[in-house]
């Protein structure tokens, strides 16, 4: 038998498919658009499972429609963590529009979490307006960011009042590289301060569209005073770990 | 509700078509949350009725109440004593909170950021959509935190007979002095109002009438102890939110009756929910009718509410008072005694609530607190912090909720409930 995740998130839609021996057989990606439930149709559409579990902000919405159970992303994310990573003591995951830092026991039950409520500051979605407003795309964003010699700071972390802050940088004369760098930092404090509020002990394993972000992992390594652990394709951990808890782990 | 009431809301200087619309929304609500709720006790339609007339039937009485020269005193906090305007002839009604309504008009008194309990008392009176408010011959306000007590120097040119009641922030021997004295200007201030003196006869009659209403309203509280819970935490939080508003002894007859219901329900092992639901207390701001979006997100989401730790719940009607006195003077210090042990987050320091958050969970056999903080209420926000702490080394998991009567957060809020109910699994 074949057991499905589907993780419904703000920006994309992952599915992942595990077989018998927890082994990943398919893992795709579309972006969620404004018809989530058709996109999650076509993936469906694209590999074969017995069982499927929903998470992410869409969860409900495919509960509905293919009458399937749901969990939350915190505790997908937990499970497909540590599985991945069985020494993982904590999960940052930074994705489109949360932010959740959660600790674990030492059997993967969850200890503690802590998520934003209401503003996506601090989120992918606020790294995407701010390489907008730079002129980047978002997978270079962390690159070009590294390239800075100083950070610049940033104080806002409203997504609206930033970008001015970075647009009268910009008509300052000042080096955009520098302003990527420095807003890359304030996401990164806020990111660490949620973590340290959970009290990880031990690796944590960083996940969600943000760990593809080069600028972020080195900032946060160096302001935890730890490696981080990042999986190949950070984005797909919801989706495994709903796919997990379908075949009943 | 009728055309009938139209006249009545229309004297009352009410604005009937934002009036009609609240209405509107509070039925609707109502009906999503409350009347959606599988395996009721039969007995919640007294309280099901009181709702569908809680601007009806219920201003009604309290007008022909006024025509036999009672007074009516409106007020926004536990901590103004019921049994000093029952004894002078006078009904105490809770006033009108626990929605936005009138933002704007709000906004020209208040800042943007100040906690949605107080905007909402404003927006129902500029709104002109609380018929209690209107009805009320005297509206005490009440010194607790700094956010009610300045806007109390604005509300007091939205009406005429705003009383203010001083209110220590110290469980000292100069606090009780202070709630004394405050206690004994209140008392003066109402029998100038009803022109009726308090007696050591009328006072215990009062004392024993709301010691009837707190003690039917614990015995409810103590049912929820059993798993399965007899009854959803969003009926019970219903009971103690009509606390404020219905005839006491009536009040107390109905939630007796629940109370029957619910001892059979106990003992042939019927719950609201199935045995080994997550149980959870609610902890924290009080919860004014129809502030129900974290209740009914927590119960849509699989858990049962089993207490609420808040002025609408348990902190508000935990302790009797004395009626063993013989004189006025005697009873007075009884009812000193009785609300200076209110641990509203005012007080400092404030241990004592933390350690009723403890034997509650114990109590009602809690797997979990959700500590629930209206944005920019500053008292409780700030001791959510040293509960969560407290809780943590107990080993009771907590999860902090801060949220206002908006419904913008509701997606997010409902994941965090949800994981939590999850981690409590």
């Amino acid at each position: 038998m074949n057991f499905a995740g589907i993780d419904i998130g703000s920006r994309s839609i992952e599915l992942v498919v595990v077989d018998e021996d927890e082994q990943i057989v398919s893992a795709l990606q579309a972006d969620t658009g404004f018809d989530p439930i058709t996109e999650a149709e076509k993936l469906t559409e694209q590999c074969d499972f017995d069982r499927i579990m929903a998470t992410g902000y869409g969860r409900n919405l495919f509960e509905i429609s293919f009458d399937a159970p749901t969990v939350t992303e915190i505790k997908a994310h937990a499970l497909g963590a540590k599985t991945l990573f069985p020494e993982a003591g904590a999960i940052l995951d930074i994705g489109g529009q949360d932010t959740k830092a959660i600790s674990l026991f030492a059997n993967g039950k969850i200890r503690k979490f802590e998520m934003n409520d209401r503003c996506a500051a601090g989120t992918g979605k606020f790294l995407e307006i701010m390489a907008g407003a730079l002129g980047f795309t978002i997978d270079e964003f962390g690159r070009q960011a590294l390239l800075a010699e100083k950070e610049l700071s940033i104080s806002s972390m409203c997504t609206v009042f930033a970008e001015s802050e970075v647009t009268s940088l910009i008509a300052g004369g000042e080096n955009r590289h520098e302003i990527a760098l420095g807003l890359h930092a304030s996401v990164m404090r806020r990111a660490a301060s949620m973590i340290s509020r959970v009290c990880p002990e031990g690796a944590i394993v960083f996940t969600g569209g943000v760990a593809k972000n080069p600028c972020m992992i080195t900032l946060l390594e160096e302001k935890l005073g730890q490696k981080l652990l990042v999986p190949d394709d950070p984005q797909l951990v919801g989706a495994l770990g709903a796919a997990l808890l379908s075949k009943g782990k | 509700m009728g055309e009938d009431y139209k006249s009545m809301w229309m004297e009352l200087g009410l604005d009937l078509d934002g009036h009609d619309a609240l209405l509107n929304v509070l039925a609707q609500a109502y009906n999503d949350i409350f009347l959606s709720q599988k395996d009721r006790p039969e007995t919640m339609s007294y309280f099901d009725f009181v709702m569908s007339e809680v601007h009806g039937l219920r201003i009604r009485e309290l007008l022909e109440e006024k025509k036999t020269g009672r007074k009516i005193i409106g007020s926004y906090c536990v901590f103004v004593p019921e049994e000093i305007a029952l004894a002078a002839n006078a009904t105490l009604i809770g006033l009108c909170s626990g929605a936005d309504f009138a933002t704007d008009e709000v906004e020209k008194l208040l800042p943007r950021n100040t906690c949605a309990l107080i905007k909402s008392s404003f927006g129902f009176k500029l709104g002109k959509v609380c018929p209690y408010l209107e009805s009320a011959d005297m509206i005490v306000g009440e010194n607790t935190c700094d956010g009610k007590k300045k806007s109390y120097e604005s509300f007091k040119s939205l009406v005429d007979n705003l009383y203010i009641m001083d209110l220590p922030q110290v469980k000292s021997e100069q606090g009780r002095e202070l709630l004394k004295n405050e206690y004994f200007r209140f008392k003066k201030a109402v029998e100038e109002l009803t022109g009726v003196t308090i007696t050591a006869d009328s006072l215990k009659d009062a004392i024993r009438t709301v010691n009837a209403k707190r003690a039917a309203v614990h015995r409810l509280s103590l049912l929820r102890r059993h798993d399965p819970a007899p009854i959803s935490g969003l009926d019970a939080l219903l009971a103690n939110q009509i606390f404020f508003y219905d005839n006491p002894a009536r009040f107390t007859q109905s939630v007796n009756a629940i109370c029957e219901e619910l001892e059979k329900r106990v003992q042939k092992k019927d719950g609201a929910f199935p045995a080994k639901t997550v149980r959870i207390l609610l902890s924290g701001c009080p919860q004014a009718v129809p502030n129900w979006k974290l209740p009914a997100i927590v119960e849509q989401s699989g858990a049962v509410i089993v207490g609420e730790e808040s002025c609408v719940g348990e902190r508000g009607c935990r302790n009797l008072t004395d009626d063993s006195g013989n004189s006025v003077d005697e009873m007075m210090e009884a009812i000193i005694d009785r609300y200076f042990k209110i641990d509203c987050a005012i007080f400092t320091p404030n241990g004592e609530r933390i350690d009723h958050i403890k034997e509650m969970s114990k109590t009602y056999r809690a797997d979990g607190v959700i500590h629930y903080g209206l944005q920019f209420c500053q008292p409780y926000l700030m001791e959510a912090i040293p509960v969560e702490r407290a809780l943590e080394k107990e080993s009771i998991p907590c999860l902090r909720i801060e949220t206002d009567y908006s419904m913008e957060d509701a997606g997010q809020l409902t994941t965090r409930v949800e994981a939590f109910i999850e981690q409590l699994r």
